[in-house]
Order: C-alpha cells, then structure tokens, then sequence
C-alpha cells in the first residue's frame, strides 16, 4: 500500500525540504477526508484500472476516501464536465482538463505554483508546451499531467517508405539516438518529404493527413507553419499570419494536397488511424495509438510501424504536442489533500507505473521521465516508439502557440489553419485572399 | 351578509370574518382556484426552472464579455454580425431549415396519404416501420449516417458505385455536406410530419370525400379543394414546430461534420458550443444561440395569428 504524502516527498531532497518549509504544508489528512477525483477516461484497456488502484492506495494509506470518475472526452464530455462545474463552483475536487481547458478557467483554479515548483526543483523542467499552457501570469494554474497527453511523430510504414520511396526511417532514426547521423536526420524535411509524398501516392499508397475541423489537423499543420517561422499571432498579441512565410507552406501544401487523399477534408480523428491500419495509407502524423489499434487488429501492419520524429523546415523542426493537465477547483475544500495527491502521481515512481499501464500513450511533461524503457521496449516492432518522445531537436508546441493562451486556444479550437488551408487547396481561393481572412478572424480573437 | 336599518349591505364579507382564521384558510384552499393555483405550481416551477431561468440567464450572459467581468450591452451581438463566419452560419442555418422543412412536409404529407390509403388493417405495421427513425436516440443514428457517409469508406458511396454513379465526397466538400446533413434531418424528421399528417386525414369526415366524388371531383381536386384546407392548421403547426426544432439542429451536424468542411455546415447550436464552450467565450457562445429566438417568435407570432383567424 502506498502512504507516501508530499511531506514525504518533500522529504527527499534538500530542495524538497526547502520547498515544504515555505510551503508549510501539514500532514495528510487525520481524520477521514473525502476527495473527489475527475480523470480522463482512457482508452488504453486497463490503464484507469492501474491508475485507480494507485489512488485508492494512497487513499487507504492517508485515511482519504477518494471517489474517481472516470470522464470520457468523446463528445466534448471532459470539457463540458469542466465548464459546468467552474459555472456551478461545484463538482470534483481535482479534475483533469484537456489541452486549453486549464487556461480558460485560470482565476477559477487554486494556484499550483508550490506543487509544479516542488518538482521542478526535484526531476527538473516541464516541457516548455506544457509550462506554456499551465504557467499563467506567473503562476502555474494546472499542473501538467502524462494520463492522457500525447505527441505527434511521423507514424510510417517504413517498408513502403523503403519499397516505394527509397527512404529508410529506420536507418535515419534507430531506436538509439547515438546511433543517428545528423546528415541524415537534417535531411529529413519538408521538401523531402514532398518528395516522399509524390512517390508512395504514384504506388498507391498516399500519406494521409486532415484538414478539417479536427485536433489532428491542428496538430501537424501548426507544426508545419511554424517550422517555415509563420504563426498566427506572437506573444504580444500582434497578428503575424499575414507573412512571406505563411504564403510559401499555402503554396507547399497546394502541392502536397496534390498528392493526398481528397476526402482529407472531411476526416476526423479517427481517419487517419483507419487509414494507416487498412493498409492504403504510407504515413500519418500521430500519437501510437493507431499502432495499437493495428497490434490489436492488423498486426502484420503494426509490425511494420515506426515512430519518427517530423520533416524539418527552414526555421527548425516543431513537433505537435497536447499535453492534459490536472486543476484543482478554488471552491474545494481539501486543496491541501488534493495537492499531495497530485504530488504524489507526479512523483517519478508513479508516472513510471503509469506509463507502462498506457503502453507508453501518455507522455511525461516532466522531460527528465522521458528515459522511461517502455518506448524502448515495446513492439514489434522493437524500438517502434523508441522516437515517440523527443529524441533529437524537435520542439513540441501547440497550434496557436506563441500566441496568448486566451488567443491561442481559439486559433486551435475555431480551427483557423485548417480552414484557412482548405480555403486554398479544396476551395479554390487565392492564397492572399485566405491570409487575409485568417488575419480578420484573428482580430476578432482579440475581443476582450 | 349583515344588512343595515334601511335594507343596505353593511359588509358583505361579514359571515366569512366571522369564522376563525383557520378555517378561513381551509376554505380558500378548498376553493376551485386555490386548487387549481397549487396543482399548476410544480408545473410553473418546471417551466420557471427549465425555461424560465436558462432563457434569462442566457440573455444575462449574452451580455457580458468573454471574462464575464463587465456588462457592456449588445456589443456581442454587434461584434457577431461584423464576423465573416458568423453571417455564414446564418446563412447556412436557413438554407438548412428552410430546404429540411420543406422537404419534411412533403415527404410526410405524402407518406400519409399513400398509409391513409392502406386498408386500417395493415396501416399499423407501416406506421410503425415509418416511425423508426423518429423514435431512434438521433445521436445514435447520426452515427450510423457517418458511417453511410465515412470519407474513405462510404458505404453509400459504395452503393453509388455498384449502380455506375460515381462517388460524392459526402463530408469533406461543403456543398455536399450540406446535402449530407439535410437529408439525415429530412430522414429523421419526415416520420413527426406523416403522424402528424396521418392523425389530421383520419379527422376529415368521409362524408366530404365521398359527396366530392359523387361529384365528379377528381383525386387532385379532392386533394386541392378538400384535404389541404381541412389540414391548413396542422400544417401551419408542425412546420413552425419543426422550423423551431430544425433551426435548433445540433446532433446530426456535430457528428456528422463539426461544422466543416471550412465552417460550412455550421448551425446557430453548433457555432454556439464552438465558442462557448470549445474556445471558452461562453458570453458570445450565448449570443449566437440567442440571435434565433426574435426570428422564431416573430415567426411563430404571425403562424399562430393565421391559424386563429382562419379558425374563427
């Protein structure tokens, strides 16, 4: 049974103790205390199990009653759970948010600056994704957690790569990042892989990749404009869409979609998945979670599935990055509970235990817990996912990162690159004309 | 009732002040509209719940900005008609409810007719069978309609192919997607029509038809001069009932398109979730969902007005 309380984390390292002596923090609950827990509901088989048993140990061993729900993101449920609950200040205690959603409710959360601090000071750093959406004003308002969060490497068929393409992603990112030859991983861009692209397509076999009104779309398009230096809006809130650069990936992606599925405009999320496993499709931008689908269904195509990190473009490499985070509500009335208990899974041995009960799905945010041996591990093929987290010199953003996260997360939920995209490629508007109105839709963002 | 010297009521209430207040209490609780005034109240309660409350609340909110801080009026509602997508949304939300209605009403008016025409034996089963998509949980089905329409693997588009028609990209052109979303509305929708239709025919006295006949009237003369005048309120009705539930439409385009392809297929419902809640903007999410209720009310008045005066 585990009864380690964040005293007893705090305990382990002289800045850890330093940390609680400013903290101040008491003891775990004496007496009885219930706590309420909302968690994304996972779809890996078996992953909420591990997690539950988990808190439930602590609980038993820190005389906590804690009651989990389990949430499930399909259909918006997490985040209309989230919503109604900061409109109601009733609800869980703890709840876990997706993406944005712990920016939005930023003066409704308990600051969790003690609690991201203390560990940054023990395992180091956050991911710089994560301490964008977490850390507001100063503060960390959520605190990021891996239950949920994930990246979006290439997810190839390297024997079509190989067959019909030429490349070898297995030779330019082995499952051992000192093996890899720096020649070769810069090799490995945009312009390559539009080379790639018109290949495996003439095979049949054509990368597949949304536009639409979808999270995935989001999660390489982003990627891609900002690795030519184009972002929607900076830091400061200046619209910046309208650029040299934004024009030249319209025009780029004019000729990639050339090469493309056409009915990429009306996928979901889930599209691409199915269209790696059928086996039509040469390479999607995703976490491994169609990978496992095909391990559980197709495992002749899974065995031939290898993560890799993403094409580079002139101004750097940027993978897409959704990290979930965990808030605690202010109208709680065990925060200091609720705290130890986040302290606690974001202790290193918990992750670990967590990781593996994903299969290696959830990301760690905390970048020192990224030497975990299941990517390493796991297959076939062995070393598939070795690549999943950042190896080389990807950067994980978010679209609409570095934007405000208020304006940010409406460049990503109002779907502004992929409609923006579309505009051009299956609607036919003039490049400038599409810039023009995703400048105007930005402006509109910016209503206080 | 005391009566004064001359034969003038003194005071009317007189016998009833002379009871004791508790049973003046229990009297007037007894009364017809005491009792109606209570058994009215848990409905009143709902209402002012249910309707009232959310209704007022909504306008309340609508008129906050994004970080609920500050009243600042109408600017919401202002700031939405200077937006490129807001103006698409309208424009697609009544190209949507105005082809689904119709559509609806036609289709459901003639699958009454052909069922009236049934001996009432076997009307049961086909009235049954019309009912089924009415009845389905319509997330449900509009699942079951992705995957008819699935981008890469459509089973309709499938059929199309088998017939030599070639395949319609169903979800990820606008035009089309807008086909797809109203069709699924038209599919569910047409059964609450025909009912409805169905329940008006079998109201009409047979008398009339049959004279007509002996008449002379021909079946489109019966139809012209008969059914339709004889069912001009149940019609007028359900098309502003379905007008309001149509132009309400969430579930279908949510799983169907999110609003896509390009925001093309957005409705006032879904635009509304999308910036209420998806991008946290709940105060214009509430506006955009707020914009429909002067066009519904000012609609519904003048239908509800036809009905009355052509039923005096």
């Amino acid at each position: 049974m585990e009864t380690r309380t964040r005293r007893d984390f705090l305990k382990t390292g002289a800045a850890g103790a330093a940390a609680a002596s400013v903290l101040g923090f008491p003891h775990v609950a004496r007496a009885q205390t219930k706590l309420t827990f909302g968690l994304w509901d996972h779809w890996v088989p078996g992953a909420n199990d591990v997690l539950k048993g988990i808190v439930t140990d602590w609980g038993k061993g820190n005389r906590v009653d804690i009651t989990i729900d389990f949430i499930t993101s399909i259909g918006n449920k997490l985040q209309l759970t989230g919503a109604a609950e900061s409109r109601a200040g009733a609800g869980h205690d703890i709840i876990a948010f997706s993406t944005w959603d712990g920016t939005f409710y930023k003066d409704k959360l308990e600051p969790m600056s003690d609690v991201a601090e203390a560990l940054i000071k023990k395992y180091g750093p956050f991911n710089e994704n994560a301490t964008y959406l977490s850390k507001q004003d100063g503060r960390w308002v959520t605190l990021p957690s891996p239950i949920g969060s994930h990246t979006y490497p290439h997810e190839t068929r390297m024997d079509y790569f190989k067959q019909h393409a030429g490349v070898d992603v297995q030779d330019i990112f082995p499952a051992d990042v000192k093996k890899r030859d720096k020649k070769k991983v810069d090799g490995w861009d945009w312009k390559a892989f539009l080379a790639v692209a018109k290949k495996v397509n003439a095979a049949g076999f054509p990368i597949g990749a949304s536009i639409a009104e979808n999270t995935d779309s989001n999660d390489w398009l982003g990627p891609l404009f900002a690795s030519h230096g184009s972002f929607p809006m900076d830091n400061k809130g200046n619209i910046t869409i309208d650029s040299p650069a934004t024009l030249e990936v319209i025009e780029y992606l004019r000729e990639l979609t050339q090469h493309m599925p056409k009915d990429i405009y009306g996928w979901d999320d889930a599209s691409n998945n199915r269209w790696l496993i059928s086996g039509k499709g040469s390479t999607i931008f995703n976490p491994p979670s169609a990978w496992a689908v095909a391990k559980r269904d197709q495992p002749a195509v899974a065995a031939q599935v290898w993560h890799h990190d993403v094409p580079r473009g002139p101004k750097g490499r940027y993978r897409g990055s959704l990290p979930f985070t965990w808030g605690i509500w202010k109208f709680s009335k065990e925060k200091k509970v609720a705290k130890d208990l986040l302290l606690f899974l974001s202790d290193r041995e918990t992750q670990w235990k967590l990781i593996t009960a994903s299969q290696g799905y959830d990301f760690p945010q905390i970048m020192s817990f990224q030497d975990h041996p299941v990517w390493k591990e796991i297959g076939p093929p062995v070393g598939g996912q070795y690549n999943y987290p950042v190896r080389g010199d990807e950067k994980l953003i978010v679209a609409g990162w570095p934007a405000k996260p208020e304006f940010g997360a409406q460049v990503y939920s109002k779907w502004l690159l992929p409609t923006m995209v579309g505009k051009v490629t299956s609607g036919g508007t003039k490049p400038q004309d599409a810039v023009k109105w995703a400048a105007g839709e930005l402006e509109g963002y910016k209503r206080g | 009732m005391r009566l004064g010297p001359n034969g003038t009521v003194l005071d009317a209430a007189a016998p009833a002040r002379a009871l004791p207040a508790r049973a003046r209490w229990r009297r007037r609780l007894r009364s017809r509209a005491a009792i109606g005034l209570l058994m009215c109240l848990p409905l009143v309660a709902l209402i002012g719940g249910l309707v009232a409350y959310p209704f007022f609340y909504s306008i309340y909110l609508s008129m906050l900005n994004k970080r609920e801080t500050a009243f600042i009026g109408l600017d919401n509602f202002r700031f939405l008609m200077t937006r490129d997508v807001f103006w698409q949304v309208v424009q697609t939300s009544f190209v949507f409810t105005g082809l689904a209605v119709f559509w609806k009403a036609v289709l459901g008016f003639t699958l009454a007719l052909v069922i009236h025409t049934v001996p009432t034996g076997g009307q049961r089963i086909w009235r049954g069978l019309s009912l089924i998509p009415w009845v389905m949980p319509l997330a449900l089905s509009s699942l079951g309609w992705w995957w008819i329409y699935e981008p890469t693997h459509s089973a309709l588009n499938w059929l199309l192919v088998l017939i030599g028609i070639s395949p319609k990209p169903w979800l990820s052109d606008p035009y089309w997607a807008k086909v797809a979303v109203i069709l699924v509305n038209v599919w569910y929708g047409t059964p609450f029509f025909m009912i409805t239709y169905l329940a008006g025919l079998k109201s009409i006295p047979a008398e009339l038809f049959e004279s007509s006949a002996i008449d002379g009237a021909s079946g489109l003369q019966r139809l012209r001069h008969i059914t339709l005048p004889m069912l001009k309120s149940i019609i007028a009705i359900t098309m502003l009932f379905s007008t309001i539930v149509t132009l309400a439409t969430f579930d279908i385009v949510r799983v169907l398109t999110r609003g896509g392809p390009r925001q093309s297929t957005h409705m006032f419902g879904t635009y509304a979730f999308e910036l209420g809640i998806a991008s946290g903007d709940v105060p214009l999410g509430a506006a955009v969902s707020l914009f429909m209720f002067p066009i519904l009310a000012v609609s519904a008045f003048f239908i509800l007005r036809g009905i009355r005066r052509s039923t005096v």
